[in-house]
C-alpha cells in the first residue's frame, strides 16, 4: 500500500487533478517551472492548504488524523526558513519534536547525526553558512521522525558539495522504510537521486514515472520552452539546457 | 519536556528578597514578621496596620503588575517575532486609560468605590481588545500591529477629548497622575482584579508556549508541526490583553517593563520564546517591586511616580538596544 496517495487533488487554481503515489523506501521528485505548483502540492500534503479530492495516508483519509497525528507522520521542510531568534542548532533541531510534545534526546541526536550537524550543535544559527543551515533545517524535520518527509527546494543556493550531502541524507532517510518527496529545480540531481518523478506544469501533472519516462527532451522542451540535452546513461546522469 | 533552566530559582530567590525588602522599607521601621503575624491573626497594632494594610498591598500589586507586564511582553515579542514590541501595542493600555478616564469624567461605577477605576479600566481594555481582534482577524503580526495602532490612536484621541473637557482641574490632575503609573494607595481589593487576570492570562499564554517556540521558525513550519497558528495567535493576544488591561487599570501606565525584561533575559533562556515566559514574569515582578522601593527611598516630597521612573530608566536602555541592534546589521 502506498504511504501517501492522492486522487484528483485540487487546490483552487493552484493545483488541478493531481493523482500520485509515494511508496515506502522511495524518493519522489517534483519538478517543473516556477509557479507550477510544486510548493503548493507539498504544503497541501502537509495540511497547510485546504483542498478538494482525496489524500490518503496508507489506508486512511488524511482528514481522519488530528493535526498532531498528521504532523507526526508527515514532516514538511518549507522552501524559505529562517530563525527569528539566534537559537543554537540543537534547540532548532529540538523544535522538530513539537508534534510529539516531548524532547526526545535520542531522536534529536540521531537527527543531528544523520544531517551531519552534530559538530556545530552548540553554535547559533546566525553564525552558520547557508550550506550548514540547510542541513540544520533538515535535521529539524528529521527529529520529528516523520514517515513521509516533504522537502521544498532543499539544495537551492547550495554549493555542489552541500547539494550532494543533502540529497544523500534524503536518499538514506527514504531507504529506512520511509518516503521522501522533494521539489527540485536541478534536473540532473532529480535524475540521479529520485526513484520516481512527477513533472508539473500550470498546476497539472503532465508526466510521472521513472527518470527515463519523464526526462525526455521533447517533454522537457514542451514544459520549459528550452532545448534540453538529456543523457541518462552517463554516471551520474546529465540533464542540461542547451 | 521542560528543560532545567537555572535562572528560575535565582529569580525566585531574588524576588522573595525584594518582596521582603519592600515590606520592610518605609518611613517607619517596623518588624516585618511581627507585622505580618499580627495582620494575619487579626491583632490590631501599629505594625499590623503599616505592614499589612499599607506595605503588603503595595508590594503585592507591584509584584502582580510587574509579572503581568513581563509575561505579556515576552509573549507578544514571541508571537510577533519582534524584540522591540511592547505590550501596550495591542491597544489595551490606551483602552484601559480611556475607561479609567471616563470614571474621572462621568463618575461611572460610583457604587464600586475605589475599584471603580479598575473596573472601568478593565472594561476599556477588553473593548479595545475585542475591536483589535475584530480588526486584525487572523492574528498575523503585521495586522496585529496595525490594528493595535489603530485602536490605540482612537482611544488616545478619545482620551484627549476627555482631558480637554475635564469638568474640573482636580479631576484632570488626578487622572494625569493616575496615568503616570503608580502602585501606591491601592487597596488589597485591587488584587481581586489582578490575581484572576494574571492567572487566566498566564494560563492562556502558557498553553500556547509550543506555538511561540515554533513560530520562531515561521508560520509554515509551525503549522506543519500540527499547531493551529491562527487560533493560537488570537489566544496569545487575548491573554496579553487581559494581563495588560488588568495591570493598567490598577496601576496606570508602567512603561518599558514589558519591552525590556524579555530582552534582558533572552540570553539566559537560550533565546527560546517558550522558556522565556516564566522568567520574564518573575523578572517583571522583581523589577517593578524594586523600582517601587526606589521610589519610596527618594527624599520626601512630591512622590516620583513609578511609571515615570521605569520610563526614565528604560529609555536609555532602549536606546542602547537600538544601537546594539543596528550594529548587528552594519
Amino acid at each position: 500500500m502506498a504511504l501517501i496517495s492522492t486522487q484528483s487533488l485540487s487546490v483552487d487554481t493552484r493545483l488541478k487533478n493531481i493523482s500520485m503515489q509515494l511508496q515506502r523506501g522511495e524518493v519522489l521528485g517534483l519538478i517543473g517551472p516556477n509557479g507550477a505548483g510544486k510548493s503548493t502540492l507539498l504544503k497541501t500534503l502537509a495540511g497547510l492548504e485546504s483542498f478538494s479530492g482525496e489524500i490518503m495516508l496508507e489506508a486512511n483519509k488524511i482528514d481522519a488524523y488530528s493535526s498532531s497525528e498528521r504532523a507526526r507522520l508527515i514532516g514538511l521542510q518549507p522552501q524559505m526558513v529562517d530563525s527569528t531568534w539566534p537559537i543554537s542548532v540543537e534547540e532548532v533541531v529540538a523544535l522538530g519534536r513539537t508534534p510529539w510534545h516531548d524532547r526526545d534526546e535520542a531522536a534529536i541526536q540521531q537527527a543531528m547525526q544523520m544531517a551531519g550537524v552534530t559538530e556545530f550543535a552548540e553554535r547559533t544559527i546566525e553564525h552558520l553558512s547557508g550550506g550548514e543551515r540547510a542541513r540544520v533545517w533538515l535535521a529539524r524535520v528529521l527529529a520529528g521522525q516523520p514517515q513521509a518527509l516533504l522537502v521544498d527546494e532543499p539544495v537551492a543556493n547550495l554549493d555542489i558539495h552541500y547539494q550532494l550531502s543533502v540529497m544523500n541524507v534524503l536518499k538514506e532517510y527514504a531507504a529506512n522504510n520511509n518516503g521522501v518527496i522533494v521539489a527540485l529545480h536541478d534536473l540532473s540531481l532529480a535524475a540521479r537521486y529520485c526513484d520516481k518523478l512527477c513533472l508539473l506544469k500550470n498546476a497539472e501533472c503532465v508526466a510521472q514515472g521513472s527518470a527515463a519516462e519523464v526526462l525526455t527532451e521533447s517533454l522537457l522542451h514542451s514544459v520549459y520552452q528550452v532545448e534540453v540535452e538529456v543523457d541518462l546513461n552517463r554516471q551520474p546522469p546529465v540533464v542540461l539546457p542547451k | 519536556m521542560v528543560q532545567k533552566i537555572k535562572i528560575i530559582p535565582y529569580l525566585s530567590i531574588l524576588l522573595l528578597l525584594v518582596a521582603w525588602l519592600s515590606l520592610w522599607v518605609g518611613s517607619v521601621s517596623v518588624s516585618v514578621l511581627g507585622g505580618l503575624t499580627d495582620f494575619v491573626s487579626g491583632v490590631v497594632s501599629d505594625q499590623a496596620i503599616i505592614v499589612g494594610e499599607i506595605r503588603l498591598p503595595r508590594t503585592l500589586i507591584a509584584l502582580f503588575v510587574g509579572a503581568a507586564l513581563g509575561l505579556s511582553g515576552a509573549a507578544l515579542q514571541g508571537l510577533l517575532r519582534n524584540p522591540l514590541v511592547e505590550p501596550s501595542l495591542v491597544g489595551a493600555s490606551q483602552g484601559a486609560a480611556l475607561g479609567a478616564a471616563s470614571v474621572f469624567y462621568f463618575g461611572l461605577f460610583a457604587a464600586a468605590g475605589s475599584l471603580a477605576i479598575t473596573i472601568a479600566g478593565l472594561i476599556g481594555a477588553l473593548v479595545a481588545l475585542l475591536l483589535m481582534l475584530a480588526l486584525s482577524g487572523t492574528g498575523r503580526p503585521s495586522l496585529v500591529i496595525l490594528a493595535g495602532l489603530a485602536i490605540s490612536t482612537i482611544a488616545g484621541a478619545a482620551l484627549a477629548v476627555v482631558l480637554n473637557f475635564a469638568p474640573n482641574p482636580y479631576a484632570m490632575q488626578e487622572l494625569v497622575f493616575w496615568l503616570l503609573g503608580s502602585v501606591s494607595n491601592r487597596g488589597l481589593d485591587s488584587l481581586y482584579v489582578l490575581a484572576p487576570a494574571l492567572l487566566i492570562g498566564g494560563v492562556i499564554i502558557l498553553s500556547q508556549r509550543r506555538l511561540l517556540a515554533a513560530l520562531g521558525l515561521g508560520e509554515q513550519v509551525a503549522a506543519s508541526m500540527g499547531l493551529s497558528v491562527n487560533r493560537g495567535s488570537r489566544l496569545v493576544v487575548l491573554g496579553t490583553a487581559i494581563l495588560v488591561g488588568a495591570s493598567v487599570s490598577v496601576a496606570g501606565n508602567i512603561g518599558f517593563v514589558g519591552l525590556l525584561v524579555p530582552h534582558l533575559l533572552r540570553p539566559f533562556t537560550k533565546y527560546r520564546p517558550d522558556q522565556l515566559l516564566i522568567p520574564a514574569a518573575l523578572a517583571g515582578a522583581l523589577l517593578v517591586c524594586a523600582a517601587d522601593i526606589f521610589v519610596r527611598l527618594l527624599p520626601y516630597g512630591q512622590e516620583l511616580k513609578l511609571g515615570v521612573l521605569t520610563s526614565l530608566l528604560g529609555a536609555p536602555l532602549f536606546i542602547w538596544l537600538v544601537v546594539k541592534e543596528s550594529k548587528r546589521w552594519l
